[in-house]
């Protein structure tokens, strides 16, 4: 018999469903939908005594509702009323209705935490897995709080059922991990290991993905786990299928529970003892001999169980690190599925192959297979593989193939997906710069990388480029002639004018003796492409220029002339003209020995300061991105070297350094790429306040107010420079308020930038009803107050007085703003003025988690833009404030500093009040 | 941990969504709509995972779906989970699904959310796997069931409502399904797509 009959289906649920299904438009649907909102809406408000069925039936149909992408705003009360009921039917539906649609931070908790209190102690097994999910669905740092000492209690009764414990790990698993500092470990800890030893291997499973977690936060709680799991692990490796009954899926004995052992092991170093472990090596052997059996079955299944296991072990394997004879077989096992017909198993191969690489053990090993992952990244069909290869290319680079794998990832930049093309461009250039032997290779790696794909080559790596050049005087000569060649092509792009532009500043007098390169043949090159430039480029050729006024007089006078020339004396750009008339003031009054001191070759860049940066960050852990520690030392590396030149250089602020646009002060441009740990110094962190305003920055729907007697609630929605705020009165009492009456205040520089229009309500609130007011909002310019919302009533006489700020800020009208890379250092720099920018260096207030500080970020209104910063730890984010008058584009930069427990968070938009402002709001947040 | 459990059609409509953290609801459907937008435009026969879209994190989370008929599975998990393990999860889900709805078919989710819900409950809780064997899924399935007509007694639903729906001359289901063959199929599948 199916276990769920087609025909117990609600006819009312079915219909509604259908009817939505006919609507022909989107109108219609929505039509449609809204009129079955007000008819729940009313059958809820009006006749109390709804059966469950009628119930459970508004429920589904509200849950089809938000699963069309509805929001839905009532039922709620409805839902928790429903927890309380007796029968199993409605409060499942009323729990399930709570796990889709209540979030964490909802003003229902303390009611719903009520209900679980009674369901956690009912007895009732059914009854506590209910209430057991809820919590872990929800989650909320609330219920934690209310519950964390009651679940590891049940957990390890005696009496408590298998179904329940199995639900109780994992929802003590949940809250560890949503509030970790709020689960204890205690007595409990000991016998939660002894559940490895549990008859039910369904509670084995949770039990260990519990401990899992827990032995990351504290190992030597845990320690004893090992010896059981391993115990564990061997008897289900060596067991005959049929031991294990339900828990054997397609012939391989609990895959599932194998792997979550398998992932345990991974928190500890190799046994010491000398019995258990060669008992652990014996199973993996014995995973890895599998593989080779026979399959038990053809259906995919069966293999992709077994491999999953195998997997695990491997990862296992790695981990250890200490058996070089198991890591081999590892390594074969794995170059065998990288010609699998699996794409799956290629997949994960090369992902896996990518940790062995990094193992003195097997490194060479792994370098066999160079021909097929080089294979792989021409033929394979799918990206995720692809990626994967290119990942692995780069893992077994060494100084043996490093001119193979280089010149392979290069032709496969000229058509890779646009999406990895950045990172292949980084790759391929910290491998050229790591493994060169001849400089002269490694400048052409880099020329050919910006001739095959300009448009992703970062900054850094031009910038690399040239101190390299500068530090290394065997090449100075090579790469002064290769960027004269590269910039004979009549399309070249931007990036190769400014690694031109410099190298033949600094070192066109090398190849100046040849007349095809003359001095003049030279200037002329570089000039013909100023017109095509960018501001910045263009501010670095003028540079570019006079320094050949230095390196050969004898083209001072064509110099000259183009500077004096109406188009760089007059230009429109403050900076280019400022350099045009400043470098010609320079050629005509300065003596040749001054102009010779001043426009001297650069001193080399200083590279010992970043080696030590470089640790800094390794020891973080990012063990993932190594590779981004050279390209940070790099940038950290010339911005030493524009601070040292400044010192010793008499002359204007730009001297030739700027060309890289390495101003020394932090707040310009290129800041955006000075590490994190340079100058987090000044703690600026502000006392959390307590009211509840600060909450709503980064969000926009909640509880703004409650006392005993009323909870006020909120809910809005913006638009560009319009908003809309609804605000629910809840009278908390059973009598009614009378006279009751609201308003919106502003202050009058307020009233000039903000309007905010308030509907009237109700003069009379039920007692338990809540009623809802209206607030059109309209932001006319940038504002730093906040409206105040007055309420006024009478509650058994006395009357009540209350003001509420209203958190209606800047930030609300923001419109989030997707932009490449490019565009946004370019708009970066555009926003360079003093004041355009605000900067704040503060102390964490809550723990640094990415995701909620993403998830914060987003929530504040910008688009959040991957990619755009160098180190994937920082956020980098891009939006527009709309007012009515004016639309106000906004960049801004999070750089959280987990080791300091500090952000520095950078804020640049083309309105100083507002850059003041969003900065205020958004430094609270984190 | 699997952060979200997404299953729509090939045309992107929802059908099942349940996030295991926290979203506002109009990111829950961005998320849809970008996980859609990125799963759909693969070829069949490529690998079943791939690198998240933007806003559910990114590269350090992957998309590990299968394609059954016209309906496509998502999990949305992070590095603590083994990607064949999860594969093989929702095979246990369909297949689950199969056995409790016989010949489970996109249908059966838009008409009976709510026990796909619960089913789903049995199999995992606040994003961490809670039990991954299909006979004690069902018997627990099973169990609620019989709870609910022991409850629902007169009440209960006529009992054919459903299925006439089922037959009702929808438009938008022969674009969707082929009404002769609608059922996933799950137990003959020759390999995942």
């Amino acid at each position: 018999m199916p276990a769920v009959s087609k025909g117990d289906g609600m006819r009312g649920l079915a219909v509604f469903i259908s009817d939505i299904r006919n609507c022909k438009s989107k109108e219609a649907e929505v039509k449609r939908i809204n009129k079955e909102l007000a008819n729940i809406r009313s059958k809820f408000k009006g006749d109390k005594a709804l059966d469950g069925y009628s119930k459970k039936k508004y429920v589904c149909k509200l849950l089809f509702i938000f699963l069309l992408g509805h929001d839905i705003d009532f039922g709620h009360m409805e839902a928790v009323n429903l927890l309380s009921s007796n029968k199993y039917t409605e409060k499942q539906i009323g729990y399930l209705f709570i796990s889709v649609l209540v979030n964490s931070n909802s003003d229902l908790i303390r009611l719903i935490n009520n209900a679980i209190r009674n369901d956690l102690a009912s007895r009732n097994p059914t009854f506590m897995n209910l209430a057991l999910h809820c919590i872990a669905n929800v989650g909320s740092r609330e219920m934690a709080e209310a519950f964390v000492s009651d679940i590891p209690r049940i957990l390890v009764a005696g009496e408590t059922m298998d179904s329940v414990k199995q639900s109780a790990a994992l929802c003590l698993l949940r809250l560890n991990r949503t509030s970790p500092d709020l689960v204890p470990m205690g007595e409990w800890t000991a016998r939660v290991v002894h559940l490895l030893n549990d008859q039910h291997l369904g509670v084995v499973t949770a039990a260990t993905s519990l401990i899992t977690t827990l032995a990351q936060k504290s190992p030597e709680d845990f320690k004893t786990s090992v010896v059981l799991a391993v115990a564990r692990l061997s008897r289900i490796v060596t067991s005959a299928a049929i031991d294990l009954q339900d828990y054997t899926y397609y012939f391989v004995a609990a895959p599932w529970l194998s792997v979550k052992l398998l992932r345990l092991l991974q928190c500890y170093p190799p046994p010491e003892d000398a019995a258990l472990r060669s008992r652990l090596t014996e199973c993996l052997e014995t995973i890895l001999n599998k593989v080779q059996e026979p399959p038990k079955s053809k259906k995919v299944q069966h293999s992709n169980a077994k491999n999953a296991v195998l997997f695990e072990a491997i990862a296992l394997i790695i981990h250890h690190d200490s058996e070089p004879n198991l890591l081999v077989r590892a390594c074969n096992q794995l170059g065998q599925f990288l010609q699998h017909r699996e794409t799956n198993l290629r997949y994960l191969a090369l992902e896996s192959m990518c940790l062995l690489a990094s193992s003195e053990f097997s490194h060479e090993a792994v370098k066999t297979h160079i021909e097929t992952v080089i294979n792989a990244l021409k033929t394979e069909r799918d990206v995720s593989v692809r990626q994967r290869a290119v990942d692995l290319l780069y893992a077994m680079c060494d100084r043996s193939n490093s001119k193979q794998i280089v010149a392979e990832m290069l032709s496969y930049l000229e058509t890779a997906d646009y999406s990895i093309r950045e990172e292949i461009v980084l790759k391929v250039a910290i491998l050229a710069e790591k493994y060169a032997v001849d400089y002269t290779w490694y400048v052409d790696t880099i020329l050919n990388l910006i001739r095959i794909a300009g448009d992703y080559v970062s900054e850094e790596v031009w910038y690399r480029v040239i101190q390299i050049v500068i530090n290394r005087d065997d090449v100075q000569g090579y790469a002064a002639k290769t960027v004269f060649e590269a910039l004979q092509a009549p399309a070249c792009h931007e990036n190769l004018v400014k690694v031109g532009g410099y190298i033949l500043g600094e070192f066109g007098n090398l190849i100046a003796g040849d007349p095809r390169s003359s001095p003049l043949v030279q200037f002329n090159l570089l000039h013909s492409k100023f017109h095509l430039c960018s501001v910045p480029t263009r501010a670095l050729l003028l540079s570019a220029y006079i320094k050949f006024i230095n390196l050969f007089p004898e083209v001072k006078g064509t110099i000259q002339d183009v500077l004096r020339s109406d188009s760089q004396l007059r230009n429109a750009d403050v900076e280019l003209q400022q350099r045009a008339v400043e470098y010609l003031r320079l050629s005509c009054i300065a003596s040749t020995d001054i102009l010779a001191t001043v426009l001297e070759e650069m001193p080399p860049f200083p590279e010992r300061e970043s080696s030590i940066l470089a640790k800094l960050k390794k020891k973080k852990g990012s063990s993932k991105l190594p590779d981004l520690d050279d390209v940070r030392r790099s940038v950290n590396g010339s911005t030493d070297h524009a601070e040292n030149t400044e010192a010793t250089e008499t002359v204007s602020a730009h001297s030739f350094t700027d060309k890289l646009n390495l101003n020394s002060t932090p707040s310009s441009g290129p800041s955006l790429l000075v590490d994190v740990f340079s100058d987090v110094s000044s703690p600026a962190a502000t006392d959390m306040s307590e009211e509840h305003f600060p909450r709503f920055v980064c969000k926009n729907n909640g509880v703004i107010y409650e006392n005993q007697l009323l909870q006020i609630g909120l809910k809005s929605e913006y638009r560009q420079n319009l908003g809309r705020m609804y605000v629910f009165y809840g009278n908390k009492t059973s009598t009614q308020f009378l006279s009751f009456s609201s308003a919106v205040t502003s202050s009058d520089i307020l009233k000039t930038q903000l309007t905010v229009h308030a509907k009237t309500v109700d003069p009379m609130i039920e007692g338990g009803a809540q009623v809802q007011q209206i607030l059109n909002i309209e932001c006319l310019s940038d504002f730093s107050d906040a409206p105040v919302l007055s309420i006024q009533f009478r509650y058994g006489g006395t009357l009540q007085n209350i003001a509420v700020k209203l958190p209606v800020m800047l930030n609300k009208f923001f419109q989030p703003t997707e932009m490449t890379s490019q565009d946004f250092f370019q708009r970066w720099k555009q926003l360079g003025a003093p004041r355009q920018e605000v900067q704040k260096i503060f102390k964490a207030q809550h723990q640094m988690d990415s995701d909620v500080a993403k998830a914060k970020l987003l929530g504040f209104g910008v688009a959040l833009l991957d990619g755009v910063d160098p180190n994937p730890a920082n956020f980098v984010g891009a939006g527009i404030v709309h007012s009515k008058t004016t639309q106000v584009g906004c960049l801004l930069r999070l750089e959280p500093n987990t080791q300091a427990q500090m952000y520095r968070l950078t804020l640049r938009t083309s309105k100083d009040s507002v850059s003041q402002r969003l900065c205020e709001l958004l430094s609270d947040q984190f | 941990m699997i952060k979200a459990i997404l299953i729509f059609n090939n045309h992107g409509k929802p059908r099942l969504s349940k996030f295991y953290e926290h979203y506002n609801e109009d990111t829950e459907q961005q998320i849809i709509r970008e996980t859609f937008h990125l799963v759909s435009k693969r070829d069949e026969n490529v690998c079943n995972f791939l690198e998240g879209g933007m806003l559910i994190g990114g590269s350090d989370y992957k998309l590990i779906y299968r394609h059954y008929a016209t309906l496509y599975f998502v999990f949305c998990v992070d590095s603590s989970e083994s990607e064949l393990g999860i594969l093989d999860l929702i095979q246990v889900f369909v297949e689950t699904l199969d056995k409790c709805f016989e010949n489970v078919c996109e249908l059966d989710l838009i008409f009976h959310v709510d026990k796909v819900h619960h089913i789903l409950a049995e199999m995992v809780m606040g994003g961490m796997v809670l039990e991954t064997n299909m006979n004690e899924i069902i018997t627990q399935v099973d169990a609620q069931n019989k709870m609910e007509k022991s409850e629902a007694g007169i009440a209960g639903a006529p009992a054919r409502a459903v299925s006439a729906v089922k037959n009702m001359n929808l438009p938008e289901m022969p674009r969707n399904i082929n009404i002769g063959d609608i059922s996933i199929k799950v137990p003959n599948l020759p390999s995942f797509k």
